[in-house]
């Protein structure tokens, strides 16, 4: 039936205005939850085990603030070596060359079989192999050894794996390459989701396997990598508190325990850890929001999600924000 | 086999040497099933042929073929004079290289019929992409020349716009444009219209007219009757795999000598 909406005898139909539906339960539940939020006010108030003012002097102090860039560095390195190495194993997952990919597999099926703290241990101890890292050619002493020269050494440059692998780096590699395998899942997940035309468009044009995978089909698979990326991120800020045991002391989590073991304030220095962690990760939240607005770039912008939404609008009787209650 | 009328372009002499594209007894199965049962074509410069058939009959397989995106089972196709995908050395073949094959198709423009644009890129950075990437002009040269390209299949003010800002009729034109900015010898079509609204084949189909009157040869599969009675120089009809019949389209549309034929002509006109 065609509605004449300009024709000026028929009159355009007042606007409904129902009686909403009543919620009575909602008001139940903001009782409640009022309750409880009042009663967890009152016991961050009133407990004396928070110890509010020795917290608050102690959790910027220049051994914790040491300790929060630790972490952060900690987690930026071993973050960039889980993505980059995971975009690499990815990739080689989804090699033709068998090789590759049982070699990716390997890696995988490796790191994410043994928990992050049994690999930050394990790293830390490594030193127990070699007094010293080297690097050289191959089995130099053997082949020195098959043609009779005693003492055969082709090493280019060393230096002491004490140094080296106890601390930062060995932490570090544990929650990097740990993290790779994660985002090896993560990339291959990412690449897969990318339409099969879009290698085609791309073959067709003449590009090769290296330039499709770059231009092509990452910028496409990030918009699915960076979401669980970013939890990813989230998770190894957390578990850079796992390097304590390396052990690490240029680490936050480390450093707030050392002050409540040493004062015997535990309690409020766990409560300064809760603190840090939620600040850091509330950072992390926001950087997460820009980065993936920057990846749905071309289809965000479709106004697709706006058509939807008038959509939704009209559906709901034309008034948006007034559907609120339904 | 056809006389048409060559177009009146640049005045090159007619001394072609070959053909175009030559295929000679393709096969290709999937699996156990073969769906291209010994194909022999023969395209000239400057040629447009249709090739019209039921889906199924391994015509879409067949032009995916010509540029390598699937691997015949047997036979040869060359496009001008180069054989595709393989270099015969001392009576064997020898798979070429990834990098020799890219570069066999920057001769060969592709138009798919669900467009593939890539949707990170404005339009004309869709064109722009691959001249680019390959090293085969500067960005500056690249952009002005996309832009060029743009205008020509009418979508001079749709420069900056992502592919889901743009209707299907003027995603394909795009797409064209795309191929068209590699500077290709050879145009295949693979149902450029088929996934189009009714009201926006025309537009469409009307680049590809432009692009056959400049002399483009261009093989088009496709469902469009019309097209191929108006632009087509030659229409293969293919069924199950096999080329049925072939000719001039206004002949083999009018006078059908196949039963085959005749039975889908009488579906589709």
């Amino acid at each position: 039936m065609p509605v004449e909406t300009d024709s000026p005898e028929r009159a355009r139909p007042e606007p409904i205005r129902a009686v909403p539906v009543r919620h009575p339960g909602r008001w139940v539940a903001v009782a409640v939850i009022g309750v409880l939020v009042a009663m967890f006010v009152h016991l961050l108030v009133t407990n004396k085990a928070f110890n509010w003012s020795f917290m608050v002097d102690e959790m910027f102090r220049p051994p914790i603030m040491a300790g929060v860039r630790g972490s952060i560095a900690l987690l930026l390195t071993a973050m960039l070596i889980g993505i980059v190495l995971g975009v690499v194993i990815a990739v080689m997952r989804l090699s033709e060359n068998p090789i590759l990919r049982g070699v990716a597999w390997a890696y995988t099926w490796f790191f994410r079989a043994v928990p992050r703290l049994v690999l930050a241990i394990l790293f830390g101890n490594l030193g127990i192999l070699w007094a010293r890292i080297e690097f050289g050619l191959p089995f130099d002493r053997q082949i020195g050894a098959l043609f009779g020269v005693d003492d055969f050494e082709a090493r280019l440059f060393g230096f002491s794996a004490v140094d080296i692998l106890t601390g930062f780096v060995a932490g570090m590699l544990a929650l990097g390459l740990s993290e790779a395998a994660y985002m090896a899942e993560i990339v291959r997940a990412g690449i897969q989701s990318v339409d099969e035309g879009q290698t085609e468009a791309a073959q067709a044009l003449g590009m090769k396997r290296s330039q499709i995978l770059r231009r092509i089909v990452l910028p496409q698979a990030m918009r699915v990598i960076v979401p669980p990326t970013g939890n990813e991120t989230i998770a190894m800020l957390k578990d850079t508190s796992l390097v304590a045991f390396v052990p690490v002391s240029m680490e936050l989590f480390f450093q707030l325990r050392a002050v409540g073991s040493r004062t015997f304030q535990v309690f409020p220095m766990l409560v300064a850890a809760t603190i840090w962690y939620l600040l850091l990760t509330s950072v992390l939240l926001v950087g997460q929001y820009y980065l993936e607005r920057h990846f749905s770039k071309g289809v965000r912008r479709s106004g697709r999600a706006r058509t939807r939404l008038r959509g939704v609008a009209a559906e709901s009787g034309g008034t948006t924000g007034k559907a609120g209650g339904a | 086999m056809t006389e048409l009328t060559v177009p009146a372009q640049a005045g090159e002499p007619a001394v072609e040497s070959g053909p175009m594209v030559r295929a000679e007894q393709v096969h290709k199965s999937f699996g156990p099933i073969e769906v291209l049962k010994g194909i022999d074509l023969e395209v000239r410069s400057g040629e447009v042929c249709c090739l019209l058939g039921p889906s199924g009959s391994g015509k879409s397989t067949f032009l995916r073929c010509i540029n390598h995106l699937e691997k015949i089972n047997a036979g040869r196709i060359w496009v001008d004079g180069d054989l595709i995908g393989y270099r015969e050395r001392g009576g064997k073949l020898h798979e070429m290289r990834e990098s020799d094959v890219a570069a066999q198709r920057r001769a060969i423009g592709m138009v798919f019929q669900r467009f593939n644009l890539f949707p990170h890129m404005t339009a004309l950075q869709n064109v722009a992409e691959a001249p680019v990437l390959l090293g085969r002009e500067k960005k500056a040269t690249a952009r002005e020349r996309a832009a060029a390209l743009l205008e020509r299949v009418g979508l001079g003010d749709k420069i900056g716009n992502y592919p889901s800002q743009l209707s299907g009729g003027q995603q394909q034109r795009v797409a064209i444009a795309r191929a068209l900015a590699m500077q290709p010898k050879l145009m295949l079509f693979d149902e450029p219209t088929s996934a189009l609204d009714p009201e926006l084949v025309g537009e469409v189909l009307d680049v590809m007219k432009d692009l056959a009157r400049d002399g483009m040869t261009m093989i088009v599969v496709t469902h469009e009757i019309g097209f191929a009675r108006e632009v087509g120089d030659s229409l293969v009809f293919m069924d199950d795999g096999v080329v049925v019949e072939s000719g001039v389209p206004r002949e083999v549309i009018a006078n059908p000598r196949h039963d085959r034929t005749k039975a889908f002509l009488a579906k589709v006109l």
